[in-house]
């Protein structure tokens, strides 16, 4: 049975890694991650879990021993936030490209300089172009969930890929919500582990990471990007999977109100809650508005978001991150923006940035925000080319 | 090597794994060389620290005699694997008896 108890965000994610009983755990502290890992260490500390933690100088070092473990067959976890994401850079490429299905989590948390402990999305938006699957959570019970996910999607022979879920710096890690802890029996049950056939196995040895020539080279990266959208398909079954066993279902996207909705706002992560809830007060008024929250980041579900919008006339990204000199300075808006365009549905796009280095989206904002969609359906005001940058000073 | 011979991405193993190791014994280092190790065998103490440096493990110990000029009598021999030997001279630095001399290879 399902016990529900009052866990942030930092322990739901402890928990579900616990449920699922890796083999190896190897990560470097930073804030706001760090709670996770110590819950780990005092899991196995108590002989709750039986894993093998390694201390590691370095987040460069946590990933590449996760790797290493991985490539042996191992079930492995790590987590990062920022700066540590930024100094695993080049093993996340390494750990897409080698295949393996390791899980992350990432305490979203924005990058130096200044430094800055606080919440935004940059460091998730960071890693678009890594080969991961990226799936950034609303709530600690979607995080908790997320990671037993995360395992049977990675893990999956068609996938054999790694896997990031995100929950928001403080916002989430830091905050105490009701979250149901299912059955470890049950969730083991639910991700079986399997030994991959082809490992580091002094018994039968092969070669991982080897030189690719320009010979060689190519195919594999042919390879992955095959792969990644084709775990598109894997998500969807374990979502059903999921639902079907623990009764909760989470998508790549969550539609709210936008059945007949003319504006609809595109979102990600824990800000989601308060755009619901001023959707809601200009649905009162008359306003036919509605929201998408976009959970599987990639691979990028340009299908459901044109299916979704198409009837629309506004479409409006606010998003918690800064894609520094694109075409438009925000990473979910260009993927909204050539999916659009790719299926030919030409719908206008308004463009908000908010909420970098912790700032917080103040109800009235995000109120307003969603009135500015609205007033540019009615063709009230003219939709802006250029980004609006909510609550900066200037 | 010709490309259309080589196997495309749909029947390639995944993640660049190779299966038959070890291929890069396939790969003669050697021709990188241009100055090639030579070891005096008469200087040699045999203290096994070229064997201990060497990053590619291409200096061979070998259970063979030698008898030094001086009448010495050694019942190993260090030899060089000059197919993958890439010339770097670690050895001939490590070495405390100065037995090993890079020479420059000639075309």
């Amino acid at each position: 049975m399902a016990r529900v108890v009052g866990l942030n965000g930092n322990y739901a994610i402890a928990y579900a890694v616990k449920a699922v009983d890796p083999d190896v755990i190897a990560a470097y502290p930073i804030t706001p991650q760090t709670a996770i890992v110590e819950k780990l260490a005092e899991f196995i500390a108590n002989g709750e879990l039986d894993a093998e933690y390694i201390h590691v100088e370095s987040e460069h070092s946590a990933l590449s021993t996760v790797v290493g473990a991985s490539a042996t067959g191992a079930r492995v976890f790590t987590a990062t936030s920022s700066q540590g994401l930024g100094l695993m850079y080049e093993i996340l490429f390494i750990t897409s490209s080698l295949r393996l299905p390791v899980v992350m989590c990432l305490v979203t948390r924005a990058y130096s300089a200044p430094i800055n402990i606080w919440c935004d999305h940059g460091d998730f938006m960071s890693a678009a172009d890594t080969g991961w699957i990226q799936y950034m959570s609303t709530s600690n019970q979607e995080a908790y969930d997320a990671i037993i996910m995360a395992y049977k999607i990675a893990e999956d022979p068609r996938v054999l890929l790694p896997m990031m879920v995100s929950i928001d710096g403080f916002i989430q890690s830091h905050t105490i919500e009701p979250v149901a802890l299912e059955d470890e029996e049950k969730v083991r049950k639910f991700v079986p582990k399997r030994l991959r056939e082809i490992r580091l196995d002094p018994d039968k040895p092969v070669t991982i990471g080897a030189l690719g020539d320009p010979d060689w080279y190519y195919e594999f990266k042919v390879q992955q990007q095959v792969a990644l959208e084709g775990a598109r398909k894997v998500f969807d079954e374990v979502v059903d999977a999921f639902a079907k066993e623990f009764g909760r279902r989470y998508g790549a996207l969550e539609p709210y109100r936008v059945e007949d909705a003319e504006a609809i706002l595109i979102t990600m992560g824990s800000t989601a809650g308060t755009f619901k809830v001023a959707i809601d007060k200009a649905r009162k008024e008359g306003a036919k508005v509605g929201m998408i929250t976009l959970k599987l980041y990639r691979p990028f579900p340009r299908d459901d978001i044109v299916k979704l919008v198409s009837n629309a006339k506004v479409v409006a990204i606010a998003e918690r991150d800064l894609f520094f000199g694109a075409a438009f300075p925000g990473y979910l808006f260009n993927d909204v923006a050539t999916s659009l365009y790719l299926a030919d549905v030409r719908v206008k796009l308004a463009g908000f940035i908010f909420g970098l280095g912790g700032r917080a989206l103040r109800f009235a904002e995000a109120y307003d925000i969603v009135k500015k969609m609205w007033s540019y359906a009615l063709g009230e005001a003219e939709v802006p080319t250029h980004p609006i940058f909510v609550g900066v000073r200037e | 090597m010709s490309e259309s011979k080589l196997p495309g991405w749909k029947s390639l193993p995944i993640g660049a794994v190779i299966l038959n190791p070890p291929t890069s014994l396939r790969y003669k280092t050697g021709t990188w060389r241009v100055f090639r190790p030579v070891i005096d065998q008469d200087k040699c103490i045999r203290c096994r620290l070229c064997w201990a440096h060497c990053p590619d493990g291409v200096i061979k110990e070998l259970d063979k005699e030698y008898v030094t000029k001086d009448g010495k009598k050694y019942s190993v021999t260090y030899e060089i694997d000059y197919e993958y030997c890439k010339g770097c001279g670690i050895c001939a630095r490590v070495c405390p008896a100065k037995a090993i001399t890079m020479v420059e290879e000639v075309a």
